[in-house]
């Protein structure tokens, strides 16, 4: 609930009426400011057109076809505004939703989470704005999944060193990770420095660019 | 089966009808009697000749008792051993010669075709109760068919001289006997109306005796050559599944509107009162004990939240609704304990209800996998061949698994068998197992026509 310094502008997309005030609500009571509230791809695409915000926060399966019309929408979104922050929430954890979401642009600013965690709201409003400040947070769900389904090289990291790569996927910097687990930074420096060397990948101190390498790591084995 | 039609399909069905005087039917049965005799005499040649050569030996007498059986027992014998290599013949020209009779398709009671070979050839004819059937109706041809078959037929000179009667009196000559007719005789003219009126009366009986009998015939051949049994099995059957499968479908149609009720109505409130809830917490002082009653509802909800999710997906999972197999499948990997490797390839999304079944089965399956087999890994292999769907999950474990035990390959066996498809299971004891489901899937056309 820190202050922010300017106020950031938001158009949500939800099909659900009660579920649209909630989050608007939400929003509104951690001061962001929601600039427009649609309920369909078409429309979300209109009034990004109309308001030119800071963040957009929809949700993937919407009408009319019920399937990915949302994630559709933030893709062609983000083509034509490569800056414009996206927070997708999904049903479901979809890995091909987070790897088109991620790929739609420089993998900077895009959230994907399931939609059972805006209920969390403190951790929700920290994504969204983290999200907003250009971050990545991609949900644990996901991670944990990629990370079970890669099983092979990650099968030489330690459980302590599993949990920090799933916080760092998540795009915690070094001290909010020393927080969540209660360890020094230093000691979570060295885990993160453990892992990026058993998953050779390359050492960096900028968290995002951590981020992306770790997802593109689990997502196709790739170096990012 | 079993629903009349306005038009009788038999003889035996157009007895009851009451134009049967002005329809085809007497004829017909005519024609069927008087061609049973033709018949009869070959079947009877071949059948009751040993017999007959029999019965004149033993009127001979002077035979010992043990002589006597064993000419019986060689006459039953070479009935045995020529019965089966006429019977056949005699029956597919029976059940042709049926159509004059009976409208209703004749189908032959023999399993299958003969396979080829002799040895297998005889084999088969022997071994087949179809042709001892046969050989049973050739039996009632060769000795009861005739007999019956005469005496309809007779019933016409009978008539017929007892309504010529008194012009069969006017040319006697004088001195000639008495006409015989029937039951008596007659010398005068005067003598003959009773007769004349008995024969007026059976005229129109005629007809109905003639149907009557050639239906009976019709109905012993029926029951003895022809499937019918199996035929009408078949179409109760056929019903059978049709219901069964009308039943998984409207079980199948339920299913999606309560997963579309639960999502659309009671999931959205919860999400919505959670969030409530969570937004209700920050506005409470820390310390409170409404903080802390608040924050123990959130709790609960966002149990309770986290449960109806999973209880919505059991009935059907919103990702297999909306994506497909093969995502649905690639979920179901992620959740699976042990690795699972997915290859699904399909031109175009299956029929709902086989695409239900064949994700069900592999996450029952999968469910197995985990619980009772130790495998370190599984693969699912879906794949589609021409209009069959095909569903493999296989694992390296230790194998051995019993449909018998537990009802979970069973349940999965029903469902598959409800879409017309069927299950193969192989688990050697020390491994592997597979389990192959093959569904029909036809893209274009619902699985039940």
């Amino acid at each position: 609930m820190q202050p922010q310094p300017t106020t950031i502008r938001v158009v949500i997309a939800e099909d659900g009426v009660l579920l649209r005030e909630g989050l608007a609500g939400l929003l509104e009571r951690f001061g962001l400011h929601t600039v427009a509230v649609v309920g369909d791809g078409e429309a979300l695409k209109f009034a990004v057109a109309e308001h030119s915000p800071d963040l957009v926060v929809t949700d993937i399966r919407m009408p009319p076809s019920f399937t990915d019309e949302g994630l559709r929408a933030a893709v062609e979104l983000r083509r034509a505004h490569p800056d414009l922050a996206i927070v997708a929430l999904s049903q479901y954890v979809q890995h091909r939703y987070a790897a088109d979401l991620l790929d739609s642009g420089d993998g900077r600013g895009i959230g994907y989470l399931l939609k059972d965690r805006i209920v969390d709201v403190e951790d929700f409003i920290a994504a969204l704005r983290q999200v907003a400040a250009g971050g990545t947070v991609i949900d644990p769900q996901v991670i944990s999944q990629l990370v079970r389904r890669r099983s092979d090289p990650l099968s030489s990291l330690s459980a302590r060193e599993r949990e920090v790569l799933a916080l760092i996927a998540q795009g915690h910097s070094n001290s909010a990770i020393a927080r969540q687990l209660v360890i020094s930074e230093p000691a979570v420096g060295k885990h993160v420095g453990n892992i990026l060397a058993k998953l050779h990948l390359p050492q960096t101190d900028d968290t995002n660019r951590r981020v992306l390498a770790v997802l593109a790591y689990l997502r196709d084995g790739r170096l990012g | 089966m079993g629903v009349r039609t306005g038009n009788p399909q038999t003889a035996l069905e157009a007895l009851t009808c009451r134009r049967l005087l002005a329809s085809s039917w007497p004829w017909r049965s005519a024609g069927y009697l008087l061609t049973t005799l033709p018949v009869a005499l070959a079947a009877f040649v071949v059948l009751a000749i040993p017999w007959l050569v029999l019965v004149a030996r033993l009127t001979e007498g002077g035979y010992q008792a043990g002589v006597i059986v064993f000419m019986v027992l060689f006459a039953a014998a070479l009935t045995g051993a020529l019965g089966p290599l006429i019977a056949p013949p005699l029956a597919r020209l029976e059940r042709n010669r049926l159509r004059m009779v009976d409208n209703r398709p004749a189908v032959s009671i023999h399993r299958a075709p003969a396979p080829a070979g002799l040895v297998s050839w005889l084999r088969d004819r022997y071994a087949d109760p179809a042709t001892w059937r046969e050989v049973g109706y050739a039996c009632l041809l060769a000795t009861l068919a005739p007999v019956l078959s005469i005496a309809a037929l007779l019933a016409v000179p009978l008539v017929g001289t007892f309504l010529v009667s008194p012009l069969l009196v006017l040319a006697q000559q004088p001195g000639d006997s008495p006409v015989a007719l029937g039951f008596g005789t007659a010398a005068t003219v005067g003598q003959t109306p009773p007769y004349v009126i008995v024969g007026v009366l059976l005229l129109p009986l005629v007809p109905y005796l003639w149907t009557l009998l050639a239906g009976a015939h019709a109905a012993v051949a029926r029951a003895l050559l022809l499937g019918e049994t199996t035929e009408q099995l078949r179409a109760e059957l056929v019903e059978v599944s049709r219901s069964r499968a009308r039943l998984a479908d409207a079980f199948e149609a339920e299913r999606r509107r309560i997963e579309r009720d639960l999502h659309d109505g009671a999931q959205q409130r919860l999400v919505s009162l959670t969030l409530r809830l969570g937004l209700a917490r920050l506005d409470l002082p820390p310390d409170s004990s409404a903080a802390e009653s608040v924050t123990a509802a959130h709790e609960q909800a966002k149990q309770l939240m986290a449960e109806l999710r999973q209880l919505i997906h059991g009935i059907q999972p919103q990702i297999l609704t909306d994506l497909g197999l093969p995502a649905a499948l690639d979920e179901l990997a992620d959740q699976s304990p042990i690795p699972v490797t997915v290859k699904a390839q399909l031109p175009a999304r299956p029929p709902n209800q086989i695409e239900n079944t064949a994700y069900f089965v592999a996450a029952e399956a999968l469910t197995n996998v985990a619980k009772h087999s130790d495998a370190t890994s599984a693969a699912v292999t879906v794949r589609q061949h021409g209009t069959m769907l095909t569903v493999e999950i296989s694992d390296n474990g230790h194998g051995g698994a019993d449909p018998s035990r537990g009802t979970g390959l069973t349940g999965l066996a029903d469902r598959v068998a409800v879409t017309g498809g069927r299950m193969l299971l192989s688990s050697p004891v020390g491994g592997p197992t597979l389990l192959r489901v093959e569904l029909p899937c036809n893209h274009n056309q619902p699985p039940f026509g």
